[in-house]
């Protein structure tokens, strides 16, 4: 088995439509209260000028949203945090309207879709929003994506010391792109890691790689983002809404895996 | 100050482009002055303008085994991997150091969307994908990825990181933390863009894009040529002779998606970043490979940055009028070209540059140069204000 390594959690969000914010998403995934029946609307991108909200990329809406309240939770400035996004599939609705408008009038491409297309969109936002000129990357590993973004969020506090910024989301495909890529909703996750402990921090978390064939953890409420891109991590997110420790598994590749040990910090 | 890094060194590595297959086509290309800029054949409705394509994608199937992943984009990945031996070296450190302590860290920009843009193209009367391009893992980002690791047999971390135009040049910096911690002994970089109509029109809507062959630094330069090329690095630690990776920079604009800072913060910041990190002056510098697109905003704010940070006697040009801009793939292929330069002393100058931007100080250089550099930098900045900047080093056998 390999060296186990440690970080602490200082900042937790989560936002899914039947999941709209972590306080929320807390209490029903430690099955203190059901989830709504009605899917909330998407969240306003509120860290953006008024007049780029509403235009703004789903992608960016949510991530934005996720960031933000990840950083606020963990009284973490964003300025002096690098960050590392990913996303499994970037925007599928740009995707969907790019190939679409290629077919039809390809000299009608919109400038603004075009430079929104880009995987790295909602971290340029980002660093925008929140001046920030610390370093930023998007990375992506189909349906390892999450275990992959920790892998690379926790190098660089390991390996430069400080927090780092580690945001993941999804949203639902569109158009033809739908038939085959598979994901059914937006779901966007972030989280504030440390390479310290401080008073802002919420769990310890030892973490190690190693080969392996193992299936990502289960999630209780699984049902609740059934279909969606990144449901894979979600079990992590029920171990972090509970205050007891608990073991999740999340895959890096068909065989590599990565074992994360949490411990809740009072 | 950035964490100091312990040299890696650079054991094997490849690149194609419109420039050249493989290395020895690349540096012919370059003394000769030799463009692989070609008038715009891509694609059912080309655009007017000049592009760097890479000749003989369309005649070269991926080997049968990997059909899963057939497309342009890993066409041209695979393309790479055989080019200069680079497949050999890679086999054998997998070999060498088990498949699970090998990572795999590959940029792009827009991977293989070019197969969902055909997809569209090709729909079947009720709206589904056609059924040869039923293969969701070539509509996904991670496509590159996910194919390399197939084609070399490495388990170990594989990722696919898409920043945009610093893609395969922050790869060198992810891989180098994988590497410092432990968690690998050692990683394949790289990066693959292919032309597809999304970049093409995309640009054109942006109105960057030059009618002509593009002409980096040059006062009446017109804007860029697009390319597409694959290149691959393999990083180890522990001495040796070879070239190695020194430092890199890392950071962001702050300031708009599509347009640099005007005073290039991000840019400066990258490359003190880089050298800071190495524990080298910029009196060192002898060469810099610039990101140099030939768009009106880059040019300028690169070449101011680099009139106040480096001396006068450094040696720097872009590349771009030789490949065109390859987009996620810029970042390996201007690497590879300044480990050439280590090997061969040839520094490349401005080609199609005649008269350059009052913004440019004296490093900026029309011809060609020979020499023996022992210190280069690598510029590479992308959409999103990404900046990514590396110090490369000779090694021992220069």
């Amino acid at each position: 088995m390999s060296v186990a390594r440690c970080v602490y959690v200082d900042g937790i969000a989560l936002w899914a439509p039947l999941l709209p914010g972590w306080d929320a998403a807390r209490s029903i995934l430690r099955g203190d209260s059901e989830a709504a029946a009605i899917p909330a609307p998407r969240p306003a991108p509120t860290l953006l000028p008024a007049n780029e909200r509403r235009r703004a990329p789903d992608t960016v809406a949510l991530a934005l949203e996720v960031a933000l309240r990840a950083s606020e939770a963990a009284g973490a400035d964003p300025k002096q945090m690098p960050s590392v996004f990913a996303s499994t599939h970037g925007d599928l609705a740009i995707s969907d309207y790019m190939c679409a408008t290629l077919v039809d009038a390809p000299t009608q491409i919109s400038p603004t879709k075009f430079h929104n297309s880009v995987h790295n969109a909602a971290a340029g936002y980002w660093s925008i929003a929140s001046g920030s000129h610390a370093p930023y990357t998007s990375v992506s590993a189909y349906e390892h994506t999450f275990g992959e973004a920790w892998l690379e969020a926790a190098s660089l506090i390991e390996c430069e010391g400080g927090r780092a910024l580690l945001v993941a989301y999804d949203i639902e495909a569109r158009g033809p792109m739908a038939t085959l890529v598979h994901c059914r909703g937006m779901l966007g996750v972030a989280l504030v890691l440390a390479a310290e402990r401080s008073s802002a921090s919420r769990f310890e978390v030892s973490w190690r790689v190693d080969p392996g064939r193992d299936a990502n953890t289960p999630a209780r409420c699984a049902s609740l983002v059934d279909g969606y891109a990144l449901s894979t991590c979600l079990a992590l997110f029920e171990g972090l809404a509970s205050s007891a420790p608990s073991q999740v598994r999340q895959t890096l590749g068909a065989d590599l895996t990565l074992d994360l040990a949490l411990r809740p910090l009072q | 100050m950035p964490q100091a890094i312990a040299p890696l060194r650079i054991t094997a590595y490849s690149t194609v482009s419109a420039a050249g297959h493989g290395k020895a086509a690349l540096i012919d290309a370059l003394a000769r002055r030799a463009t692989g800029l070609r008038p715009n054949d891509f694609g059912a409705q080309p655009l007017s303008t000049w592009i760097g394509r890479v000749s003989g994608i369309e005649d070269a199937p991926l080997p049968a085994r990997w059909a899963e992943w057939e497309c342009r984009n890993n066409r041209l990945a695979w393309m790479g991997l055989e080019s200069d031996g680079f497949v050999d070296a890679a086999l054998a450190c997998v070999e060498r150091h088990g498949a699970h302590r090998v990572a795999l860290v590959l940029g792009t920009s827009t991977s293989s969307i070019g197969a969902s843009e055909e997809a569209y193209q090709r729909l079947e009367a009720d709206g589904t994908y056609p059924p040869d391009l039923r293969r969701p893992i070539v509509h996904t980002p991670h496509s590159l990825g996910d194919f390399v690791a197939a084609a070399l047999g490495i388990r170990g971390p594989c990722v696919t990181v898409a920043t945009a135009c610093s893609s395969s040049a922050k790869v060198f910096a992810q891989a180098e933390r994988l590497l410092r911690i432990g968690l690998a002994d050692a990683a394949i970089v790289g990066g693959v863009d292919t032309l597809c109509g999304s970049v093409l029109f995309g640009f054109n809507s942006l109105e960057l894009v030059a009618p002509d062959p593009c002409r980096p630094f040059d006062r009446a330069r017109r804007g860029i040529s697009l390319g597409e090329a694959a290149g691959f690095a393999l990083l180890e630690r522990g001495p040796g002779p070879q070239p190695q990776l020194l430092g890199y920079g890392e950071s962001s604009d702050a300031h708009h998606m599509s347009s640099p800072h005007p005073e290039g913060v991000g840019a400066r910041m990258a490359m003190r970043a880089a050298l800071e990190r190495a524990r080298i002056d910029a009196s060192q510098i002898d060469y810099i490979n610039l990101h140099g697109t030939a768009s009106r905003k880059n040019d300028e704010v690169e070449a101011q940055a680099i009139a106040d940070l480096l001396p006068a006697r450094t040696h720097a040009a872009s590349t771009k009028a030789w490949t065109g801009h390859t987009l996620g793939a810029a970042g390996i292929v201007e690497a590879a070209i300044c480990l050439l330069a280590f090997e061969t002393g040839l520094m490349p100058g401005n080609l199609n540059a005649e008269d350059l931007d009052p913004a440019c100080g004296p490093q900026l250089r029309i011809d060609n140069a020979q020499g023996a550099p022992r210190h280069a930098l690598s510029n590479s900045f992308g959409f999103g204000g990404n900046n990514c900047c590396l110090l490369f080093g000779a090694g021992g056998a220069a």
